[in-house]
């Protein structure tokens, strides 16, 4: 059944540029929520304060985060992500949530499901992107100056937490897996080989996603690597799309978007931020303005999935799905058969 | 250049403790920061990859994997190009995997265990998103035609493709380089068969790439290296066209192809494609013309002899030249006051710039070993003029006793420390081995010595070290006491020894570190503040071993016993041994030498490095060259007028476990019991191994056999090392004991191929090289009592008995179970395909009770013997 979705995606995607939805932490913020928000009645004696947890508000405000999904649904997206970039046991530990770690995957993939259902229809099919989100910590980071070579989480911690959102996004009801604002690729290896073990253990397969995050002008991730780089070291999942997003807006991301387009051969996708925070922290780049770079690259024959990232608003969504409905998805290139190796940069031998 | 070489790709090979003594060193002493540096000039330098290698049996390999390769991420200059993880052990590799973000390459896996491990480990691989070299190698053994070759590596290619889905273009194929002009007519086409099925696999199995370790193919010319250089240039000429795309190379170290002398060249192209019968013969007969420099002999530079007495005495102890030594000493003498004026001036001067240059690195040890001879030949000729003017005898920095304890026999690292002594003006008064105690404290009274120097190299040593410590307490003795020898560490000496005696008690961990140790000892004024000090730093260690948790758990003797070893017996294929019994056997030396292991034998000296590639390495390189190429000639010399002999005796003899022991059927049809020890500490994975597991079950119902053996090669070494002593050269005489001791070992491998493949004959089929020998890829073991797999040591007593050892080839047990003459070796042979080595390490108190119950013995007594697995 899986085989059927990425080749139903696959051939979606050979017609037309397919839409991502955008910020789910931004909408969020609009609302306003107060402590006991976040509680909500099946959390109001936890013994730390919760404000700030997003990913709970799947339990506790369910009605508001699928009314989230179903704005952007309605802006015409065609796949949503969950609400779980901070849902893994390792990210959760800031709350002390870990132990409820999974029963949020699965919340919040079975509202998604619920919302896309709610849209799909045979001729624009609606997919759920179950999203593994980086965790706030680095396995090829120390977190110590003094101590370069110390870690403080490893390889097999995160493959650990990985698997178990992993099966709990699927349980849900998530067509994709996406593993999104990798900053440290060692992290998304770890996501990467616990996808493929929780594929193997259910005997199925899912198409799978991979974001990666250039943090400013050096042009590069956090941990180092070029965008080439980072297509190398993720290859071997053999991705339905590589794409970037976050920390720049399309102005500034372009170029990477570029390099990108030129090396995978596989979808290209990209959601940038709705430009760069103002002092306030907010996002000012409208919906013109943003769509209008995204023509720009709709156009350049970059990109086949796009969305947005922080800031970004179903008005985006939706000035952004107009403006490619009529643009050629790119034309995924032919690669020579050759070793790709990579440090921080690539090496094909 | 050709576009072949353009693309090929160099892989710097300097992050390797296998192959480099300098990086090994830097590991071992933690010193990771110098090792980083290490990794980062070969990325300067032009490395594409950098092939990182932590196998080495004085390290948590893996750890020191995830260490390195956690400091590595930190260095954008070194962490921007891929890494190849390179270890032989899969734990080392899966570590590694674990601690890199960009893709790099796996080096190796085969199918060498079989398919299942294979696919297993390919199908991680991937998963981890990695590339992986994949060694010609299956479960028959090393490919070396080209048929084999090919065909595994085809069968490998097929599996990974079409059953793990592994990307082709991300395989890289290591069809075995093997070492071609051995003299082995078999060999000669091992080069052709390497190029030919290169040749074949890159036009047959698509994108896959091919690799090779190069230095290999040179093995035979050991020790010449312009001849060695040449050969890798032609062969890497002639494999790099067959399609080879990339090698782990020093790429300083290649000769340029066209810039090799076109005789050499002619004569090296000859061997590597085996173009006739004579290639071998020709190559050997011109090879002597390119040793030295390689371009052509060497001219002697005599310019060192115009210049004044002083600097010419220097130069030769700096350099340990005697030919000219006598002539200028006797020139230096009739310019001096006095003779002792000689020793005490030019001489001691000489000495001081080579204690300094040793001190700071840039002598080795054999060379200050040769300064030493050189020093002793100019004392030598002094020595009648200073009596005749009865002048007393030159004064010295101090005084040392030095002595291998009771029941030890063994004293080359004495020896060197003894020597290295000497270099800095101290006494040296060497006792021998195997002194007793009483002896000890009664010559350091009459010679009124300033300190004492024990050493040791087989565990029971360590407790009679601790005697000597207490029984100079109560005599009432104040002088400093060192500690030195392969079984002692500075934890045993903190938590063993220390405190027992009220002065000054130093570990002494090498030549090097013994000198600076005794100069502090020896002066009043530093003694006190050395010994404070020292206390303290002790003391530390003491509190640090207190509180040292346990690595792994421990468990009872019955969960241990739960979690044996264990196969399937009923189905257990067991050869049984084509001749029972007991036989004698003696080797010529010559036979032996070719089995050497040389890489323990520049350990000796102090030299770390895995031999060949020691030979050619950038800091010990010329002075590894240059201590080999003078054991050749030891070895020639003593093969040709045999003053060395070799003898060995084995026996194989049917046997059944019985709980952890073996019984054994000796000749004469008794049972006797050979006594072994369990693990007992908590293993998640694996099993809780004892030897006996290896040997059938008496309940089995199935007839099993176990062999024994001795062996030495060290019959007349005593006396040739004296007679060498005597004339002053402590250069050869620490050199025979050396070559001995190899000697023996290489009989031990000798013998246990012998009766693998003839005397038991379960390996019929093996045809493996020396290196493969010394790599163990053989089925079967050869455990020694006294040492990790059977650590107590008074077993050896059964071998004796079984063999009639003594009687029937001399070899004699000391009364600490030392074996004499000191080269010797002996133990058990298993042949049960999964035997491997493993260490007993810790044991608790109810398997002590046990064996003492299984020996007969008291608590005591096994306290006694198994103290270093008691008490850690």
């Amino acid at each position: 059944m899986s085989n059927q979705l990425s080749a139903q995606i696959a051939q979606l995607a050979k017609q037309r540029i397919l839409i991502l939805d955008g910020a789910m932490g931004t909408m969020i913020q609009t609302y306003q929520f107060t402590e006991s928000d976040y509680r909500g009645s099946q959390y109001a004696d936890w013994h730390c304060d919760v404000k700030g947890n997003n990913d709970l508000l799947a339990i506790t405000q369910p009605d508001i985060i699928r009314f989230i999904h179903e704005q952007y649904l309605a802006a015409g997206s065609d796949i949503i992500e969950t609400n779980t970039f901070n849902a893994t046991t390792i990210a959760m530990a800031d709350y002390d949530m870990q132990d409820i770690s999974k029963e949020i995957n699965l919340a919040a993939a079975k509202l998604a499901r619920q919302a896309a259902d709610k849209y799909s229809s045979p001729d624009k099919p609606r997919f759920v992107a179950g999203v593994l989100g980086p965790t706030n910590r680095t396995a090829s980071i120390s977190p110590d100056v003094n101590d370069p070579g110390k870690r403080n989480v490893s390889f097999d911690e995160l493959v650990e937490a990985y698997e178990e959102s992993t099966h709990a996004l699927l349980d849900g009801g998530a067509d994709i897996i996406m593993l999104e604002t990798i900053f440290d690729t060692l992290n998304a290896k770890a996501a990467a080989f616990a996808v493929e073990n929780v594929f193997e253990q259910r005997g199925e397969h899912f198409p799978v996603m991979v974001s990666g995050t250039i943090t400013d002008a050096s042009g590069r991730t956090l941990s180092g690597q070029t965008t080439e780089a980072f297509y190398h070291s993720m290859r071997h999942l053999s991705p339905l799309s590589m794409g970037l997003n976050c920390a720049l807006g399309p102005d500034l991301l372009r170029q990477y978007v570029d390099e990108l387009s030129n090396v995978a051969d596989c979808l290209v996708s990209a959601h940038p931020n709705a430009g760069l925070p103002n002092e306030f922290g907010e996002y000012d780049m409208d919906a013109d303005e943003m769509s209008a770079h995204i023509k720009e690259w709709a156009s350049s024959g970059l990109v086949n999935i796009v969305g947005g990232c922080c800031g970004s608003t179903p008005e985006h969504i939706k000035a952004i799905a107009d403006v490619v409905a009529s643009s050629n998805p790119r034309a995924i290139p032919e690669l020579a058969t050759k070793m790709r190796l990579s440090g921080l940069e690539p090496f094909i031998h | 250049m050709t576009q072949a070489a353009s693309s090929f790709i160099n892989i710097g090979e300097r992050t390797n403790v296998t192959g480099s003594a300098m990086f090994k060193r830097l590991i071992l002493e933690e010193d990771y920061e110098t090792a980083l540096d290490v990794a980062k000039q070969q990325v300067e330098n032009g490395a594409q990859i950098i092939d990182i290698n932590m196998d080495e049996a004085m390290l948590d390999s893996e750890a020191a994997m995830v260490r390195f390769l956690n400091l590595i991420a930190s260095e954008p200059d070194i962490s921007r190009v891929p890494i190849m993880i390179d270890s032989s052990k899969w734990s080392v590799i899966e570590a590694g995997l674990k601690c890199v973000q960009g893709k790099s390459v796996v080096n190796s896996i085969s199918l060498k265990e079989g398919k299942a491990p294979f696919v297993e480990q390919a199908k991680l691989i991937k998963r981890y998103g990695a590339a992986t070299v994949v060694m010609a190698f299956d479960e028959q053994g090393q490919a070396d035609t080209i048929e084999r070759k090919y065909d595994i590596c085809e069968r490998s290619y097929r599996i990974l493709v079409d059953e793990v889905g592994f990307p082709p273009e991300d395989i890289i194929f290591d069809p075995n380089i093997f070492a071609v002009a051995t003299g082995i007519e078999e060999h000669n086409n091992y080069a052709v068969d390497f190029i030919e099925a290169t040749r074949k696999i890159r036009q047959n199995l698509p994108h896959a790439h091919v690799s090779g370790g190069l230095s290999n193919i040179s093995f035979s010319f050991r020790g010449n290296n312009p001849v060695r250089e040449a050969m890798h240039s032609v062969f890497l000429y002639h494999a790099i066209k067959a399609g080879m795309d990339m090698a782990i190379v020093n790429a300083g170290q290649l000769e340029v192809y066209d810039e090799i002398p076109p005789k050499l060249r002619d004569a090296v192209e000859d061997v590597i494609l085996n173009r006739h019968d004579q290639a071998t013969d020709n190559l050997l007969a011109i090879a002597p013309e390119y040793q030295g420099d390689g371009k052509a002999a060497k001219v002697e530079d005599l310019a060192w002899r115009e210049w004044p007495v002083n600097k010419r005495l220097e130069h030769g102890l700096v350099k340990g030249i005697t030919d000219y030594i006598i002539e200028d000493t006797e020139a230096a003498r009739l310019e001096a006051d006095k003779p002792l004026h000689v020793i005490e001036g030019p001489l001691m001067d000489g000495m001081n710039v080579v204690g300094d240059l040793f001190g700071e690195g840039k002598m080795f040890l054999p060379q200050v070993v040769k300064s030493a001879r050189v020093m002793k030949k100019a004392v030598g000729h002094l020595q009648p003029f200073i009596e005749a003017e009865k002048d007393g005898k030159a004064s010295s920095n101090g005084k040392i006793l030095m002595a291998t304890v009771k029941g030890d026999v063994h004293d080359i690292g004495k020896n060197i420390v003894g020597v290295v002594l000497q270099c800095n003006n101290f006494e040296v008064i060497d006792l021998g081995v195997m002194v007793p105690c009483a002896k000890i404290l009664q010559v350091a009274k009459d010679e009124n010595v300033d300190m004492i120097g024990l050493s040791g190299l087989i565990t029971p040593s360590l407790d009679e070290m601790v005697y000597v410590a207490k029984e100079m307490q109560r005599n009432g003795l104040d002088l400093p006491l060192l500690i030195g020898g392969a079984t002692t560490s500075k934890a045993h000496t903190a938590v063993k020894i220390e405190q027992h005696y009220d002065h000054p008690v130093v570990y002494v961990s090498n030549a090097s570190r013994a000198v600076g140790v005794c100069q502090q000892l020896i002066s009043d004024i530093k003694r006190p503040i050395f010994h404070d000090k020292l206390k303290k730093e002790y003391a530390v260690v003491r509190d640090q071993h207190a509180r040292k948790t346990p690595r792994s758990k421990a468990i009872t003797l019955s969960q241990a016993r739960d979690n044996k070893f264990t196969c399937d017996w009923a189905n257990q294929s067991i050869v049984t041994p084509k001749k029972l019994g007991v036989e004698a056997v003696s080797v010529s030396l010559s036979t032996l030498r070719e089995y050497i292991d040389w890489t323990p034998f520049f350990l000796t000296w102090s030299l770390a490095g895995k031999y060949p590639r020691i030979l050619e390495d950038e800091v010990v390189g010329k002075e590894a060259t240059d201590l080999f190429n003078d054991a050749q000639a030891m070895l020639d010399n003593l093969c040709d007028k045999a003053l060395l002999e070799a003898k060995g005796i084995y026996g194989l003899f049917p046997a059944n476990s019985v709980g952890d022991d073996i019984q054994i059927t000796d000749t004469q049809g008794n049972a006797v019991i050979s006594h072994h020890l369990r693990q007992q500490t908590h293993k998640p994975k694996g099993a809780n191994y004892c030897l006996s597991d290896y040997i059938a079950p008496q309940d089995s119902g199935r007839q099993d056999y176990i062999g024994a053996f001795a062996v030495t090669a060290g019959i007349g070494e005593d006396e040739l090392s004296a007679t060498f002593l005597a004339d002053g050269d402590d250069y050869n005489s620490i050199m025979v004991k050396a070559l001995a001791d190899r000697l023996a070992e290489a009989f031990a491998e000798y013998l246990h191929q012998q009766v693998r493949i003839t005397h038991w004959g379960y390996a019929e089929d093996e045809r493996l090289d020396n290196e493969s020998l010394i790599r163990e890829l053989y089925q079967g073991i050869r455990p020694a009592p006294g040492y990790a797999a059977c650590p107590e040591h008074t077993e050896k007593q059964l071998i004796w008995d079984l063999l009639d050892v003594e009687k029937q080839i001399g070899m004699k047990l000391t009364e600490s179970y030392a074996m004499w003459p000191g080269a010797a070796v002996s133990g058990w042979y298993f042949a049960h395909p999964d035997a491997r080595y493993f260490a007993v390490a810790q044991i608790q108190s109810d398997q002590v009770d046990d064996y003492a119950k299984r020996k007969s013995w008291d608590n005591e007594t096994v306290q006694m013997w198994l103290a270093p697995n008691i008490n850690g």
